[in-house]
């Protein structure tokens, strides 16, 4: 599913964030990206949704080397991804249904099918009753949970999630892994990247720990 | 095909929620791109109105045709003859005997006329061309000049070549103002959208993130410049046929001064539909050099 090989990314100004990383997390695996701040979780993150490009090594997702892939081709590699950022990237300016709505707008399904199953995600994560709700007056947790929705309305082969609660409270964060568990037991492969210790000691998921860069 | 529609009506219809959520906004880019595609529209249709008035106006386009002193009656049969083939238009043949009586009935000019030993005067025709155009009258007039017996042709081209020049030079300035002008809305459309990037760099940015294509983030710009250009182009008909109506009395007044049922010929449909589809062009044009710029910053 996804192969990486030597894989390294350095900044302009020679930083390197990743350094010659090898690893490979097969189909229907749920696996988490580990290690302290600035170990090169988002980056490895960035790379496997080829918002960042590698400057050496290869990394192969879906059987496309992202090195070789053609800009214009990113766009529907990414569609086999549902993404979960830390700070959500939700839309202020519509509602929670609209905001699960827009991955299936971008390919283009009809509107009566398209609000079906934005509703069936949004009843996925509990937030049904609030689709007609705007995001800044629901709470941080429902928040984190209306951006998975988002990731997983368009069912995505790959789950991908950077530190996605690392902003909410104990309890809200257990919400949400469970939510990563349930899509993983009915067969997404999930990659979450957090430096959370209590969620790898709970469910003992394939970690990938990294250290300035390098795996461990 | 299906997905193509609808995502083709869902940008269409959020360029139309774009322009609609800022009403103020909205009116005064209408009115910067309406104002700019007045002035050629004006300027087109006036022109035009020019050109009927000189093409209408009678006098303006007749060949008068003198024959030699001795022509007989055969040779105006023959030049009569020449003129029916010809079909060229209406004709009607001016005896001497006439041209004479005319002469002595003008006022001083009796005397003179009766001191003459014999008629000066040649029979003439006098043709009215259909096709009227300069460089048509100027062919016919070399052919006839070529008939026999013909002593001399008289084109009053001088009026209509001087009218056709000044017609010419009008449809210049007109094309040089309406190219400053396109520049002026391709550059007004380029800044509204410019700011509209900006506003929804947001949704930009997460669209990119969650698998969108260029052209879907592009697709709503450009509908919302055509769109912006069409309505401005429609706006822009309006004042163009409101002006008109201002105008039409006064110029109505002037033409009963000079004897002319002359009156102002308002835009038809498809010159409306042009205007708005001109407007259209140049917002798309201004909107993709926008787009294409402004997005650089999310690569």
């Amino acid at each position: 599913m996804i192969v990486a090989s030597n894989l390294t990314k350095r900044y302009p100004g020679g930083y390197e964030a990743v350094k010659d990383v090898s690893f490979e997390i097969s189909a229907g695996q749920m696996v988490f990206i580990t290690g302290h701040s600035g170990a090169g979780k988002t980056t490895l993150v960035k790379l496997i949704a080829s918002i960042e490009r590698p400057t050496a090594g290869s990394l192969v997702v879906n059987g496309q080397n992202l090195s070789a892939l053609r800009r214009s081709a990113i766009p529907y590699l990414r569609r086999h991804f549902g993404m979960v950022f830390q700070d959500q990237k939700l839309l202020f300016d519509r509602s929670v249904l609209d905001n699960v709505l827009l991955p299936l707008q971008i390919v283009g399904l009809p509107r009566r099918e398209a609000i079906r199953r934005a509703q069936a995600a949004l009843d996925k994560v509990g937030l049904l009753n609030r689709e007609k709700a705007m995001p800044i007056a629901i709470s941080g947790g429902e928040q984190q949970r209306l951006a998975i929705a988002r990731a997983v309305v368009n069912r995505p082969t790959v789950l991908l999630a950077d530190e996605p609660t690392g902003n909410l409270d104990t309890e809200s964060a257990t919400e949400i892994l469970e939510l990563f568990v349930a899509f993983h037991q009915v067969g997404v492969t999930v990659v979450v990247a957090t430096h959370d210790q209590n969620w790898i000691d709970r469910y003992h998921p394939n970690v990938l720990r990294l250290d300035h860069g390098r795996l461990i | 095909m299906n997905a193509w529609f609808a995502q083709h009506r869902a940008a269409m219809a959020s360029a139309f929620r774009r322009l609609w959520a800022t009403p103020l906004n909205t009116l005064l880019s209408l009115l910067v791109i309406g104002i700019a595609l007045t002035l050629p529209g004006l300027g087109y249709v006036l022109l035009d109105n020019l050109r009927d008035l000189g093409r209408t106006t009678s006098g303006v386009q007749q060949i008068s045709l003198f024959m030699q002193l001795d022509a007989s009656k055969r040779d105006v049969g023959d030049i009569e003859n020449r003129l029916k083939q010809a079909a060229t238009g209406k004709w009607r043949f001016v005896p001497k005997e006439a041209a004479l009586k005319r002469m002595q009935t003008n006022e001083g000019m009796a005397e003179i006329v009766a001191s003459l030993p014999r008629n000066p005067l040649p029979d003439a025709f006098i043709v009215e061309p259909t096709n009227v155009e300069p460089e048509a009258l100027e062919i016919l007039r070399k052919e006839i000049a070529g008939w026999p017996k013909v002593a001399h042709v008289q084109l009053d081209s001088a009026w209509v070549k001087r009218f056709d020049a000044f017609l010419k030079l009008g449809r210049l300035a007109l094309w040089m103002l309406a190219g400053i002008f396109a520049a002026g809305l391709v550059a007004a459309t380029f800044n509204t959208i410019r700011l509209q990037v900006m506003a929804q760099a947001a949704e930009i940015e997460v669209a990119r993130m969650i698998g969108a294509t260029d052209v879907f983030i592009r697709r709503p710009f450009y509908y919302f410049g055509a769109l912006q250009g069409a309505l401005g182009g429609l706006l822009a008909a309006a004042l163009v046929i409101g002006a008109l109506r201002l105008l039409a009395g006064p110029v109505g007044d002037l033409a009963a001064l000079y004897g002319s049922t002359f009156s102002l010929r308002a835009p038809g449909v498809i010159e409306v539909v042009v205007l708005s589809g001109a407007g259209a062009l140049l917002g798309w044009l201004g909107a993709q050099l926008s787009v294409s710029l402004s997005l650089r910053k999310f690569d």
